[in-house]
């Protein structure tokens, strides 16, 4: 292009020298432009990569630690017969091996066997007969392994230990309880689980006249979903 | 126009609410962080724990996805489409995307400082009755925190449940058994026992201050006792002053 302008400038006759000079002049800007451009694109595979890797967000890794359940199965209250026994769980898994409990169940207990016998002497009012608890205790996977299903199929499965103290509300009035137990987490996927459960509930108790340490038996199944 | 649409906008709404939420589920599905391994080799588990076999080995250079975490266990998939789950140790050094170590969240005691949250589960005494305790808190700051507790206190006589809302105060947080100050306010509810006494429920406004230690145990959890002086502003003539210790698990995150 440069020789071409020269060439222009050189050779022609001063009128047109001038409008060749003009000519020049109007065309500078679009050439220093059109050499930016060239630049430009000149740059592009250099520069816009980095700017692309800036602009990834790393995603978020899924944690899933806590573990909430329900639950339903038999309470067998102590004098007052085996009831439903209805509640929820929420885990928060600490380690691979150690995770919190808090629980919280419902049941109600039913007539002994000296009030059914009596015919009209009743122990308990309507209300009394609720039995509720809630407890906070700490777990130990005491035995992870699996389970086989024919060839192909594998679960993974906990035995674990619990234990901790919580609240009873019984025949109206609340007492410190105990909880020990043992259980069974299976599996399905690696979100969902079933869950078995034997917890023995300890309470002292003088609804009958005189002191005594009460063992309240349940067992439960329940499924759990993990977030 | 469909004319169920135009009588039940609401309708449409519940049709489009679960493709809104696959739509976004699927989304969420393609995309995981992925990992170039740079050590000789790292092996894939059938489950997130030591016990379980292992039964695949990635590579040096192979690239995999991180599906999701439980504890210090991450779930990968190869490239192949092997699923397995890998401890943190043996995961984090090997490259990101940008070929940069892995950075991988395994909260030390240097972390504490820079918590959001942290939460609770204690045990203790309160005026000889036994007592359980749970709370949550939130920093403030470094060193300031608030933090909303619930107890229960089931004694003989009667049982109370108290729910206080607390402010924290921990001046060395980088210490590993770390003191602590604490001042709240909250509500007490009273309900004797019913084959003792015959009394009314009553609630009343309580005051507390206190003093603790935190022990870290390494990881996000930490130790924690506490004793506090409880002031009872009862609609009698004298107010009531209790003293409660409790001692339990927290952790952070």
């Amino acid at each position: 292009m440069e020789i071409r302008y020269r060439f222009l400038l050189l050779k022609s006759r001063p009128i047109r020298r001038s409008v060749g000079f003009w000519l020049l002049i109007a065309l500078l800007p679009w050439q220093s432009l059109s050499a930016a451009g060239g630049m430009e694109s000149g740059r592009e595979p250099v520069i816009l990569p980095d700017l692309d890797r800036r602009e990834i967000v790393e995603p978020e890794i899924d944690t899933e630690d806590f573990e909430i359940s329900l639950f339903a199965g038999a309470l067998s209250i102590e004098d007052f017969g085996t009831n439903p026994v209805y509640g929820a769980r929420l885990n928060y898994h600490l380690s691979e091996d150690f995770f919190l409990e808090a629980d919280a169940g419902y049941s109600r207990a039913s007539k002994t066997s000296y009030e059914l016998l009596s015919g009209s002497a009743q122990l308990l009012t309507d209300s009394e007969r609720d039995f509720t608890y809630y407890n906070l205790s700490l777990g130990y996977n005491l035995l992870p392994g699996e389970v086989f299903f024919g060839k192909g199929r594998t679960f993974n499965t906990h035995l674990y230990l619990i234990g901790g103290a919580g609240n009873t509300t019984f025949a109206g009035d609340d007492h410190f309880s105990i909880n020990l137990g043992l259980g069974y987490r299976f599996l399905l996927t690696d979100a969902f689980a079933l869950r078995l459960d034997v917890r023995d509930h300890i309470f002292d108790s003088d609804l009958l006249g005189e002191d005594k340490t009460t063992h309240n038996i349940e067992l439960s199944a329940g499924l759990s979903l993990f977030f | 126009m469909n004319p169920m649409a135009s009588a039940h906008p609401h309708l449409s709404l519940i049709y489009l609410l679960p493709l809104w939420l696959l739509s976004t589920l699927a989304a969420a599905e393609e995309r995981y962080r992925e990992v170039e391994i740079s050590a000789p080799f790292i092996e894939l588990q059938t489950g997130p724990g030591r016990a379980f076999p292992a039964i695949h080995a990635v590579g040096r250079g192979e690239r995999v996805e991180i599906l999701k975490r439980r504890t210090d266990w991450f779930k990968l998939r190869t490239h192949k489409g092997v699923e397995g789950w890998v401890h943190l140790d043996q995961l984090s050094g090997n490259l990101d995307h940008q070929g940069e170590p892995l950075r991988l969240d395994a909260p030390r005691l240097d972390d504490f400082s820079r918590r959001r949250w942290e939460a609770g589960l204690l045990g203790g005494y309160f005026e000889g009755a036994a007592l359980l305790s749970a709370y949550g808190g939130f920093a403030l700051s470094q060193n300031l925190s608030a933090e909303l507790a619930f107890s229960h206190a089931l004694g003989d006589v009667s049982s109370q449940l108290m729910a206080d809302i607390n402010l924290v105060a921990q001046p060395f947080p980088e210490w590993r058994i770390s003191p602590f100050f604490t001042i709240g306010t909250g509500l007490i509810h009273t309900r004797p026992r019913s084959t003792l006494v015959q009394s009314e429920d009553r609630t009343d406004q309580t005051a507390n201050v206190g003093l603790g230690a935190r022990l870290n145990l390494g990881r996000r959890f930490m130790l924690r006792g506490e004793y506090k002086n409880r002031l009872v502003f009862t609609s009698r003539d004298d107010n009531e002053e209790y003293s409660e210790w409790k001692l339990g698990i927290a952790f952070f995150f």
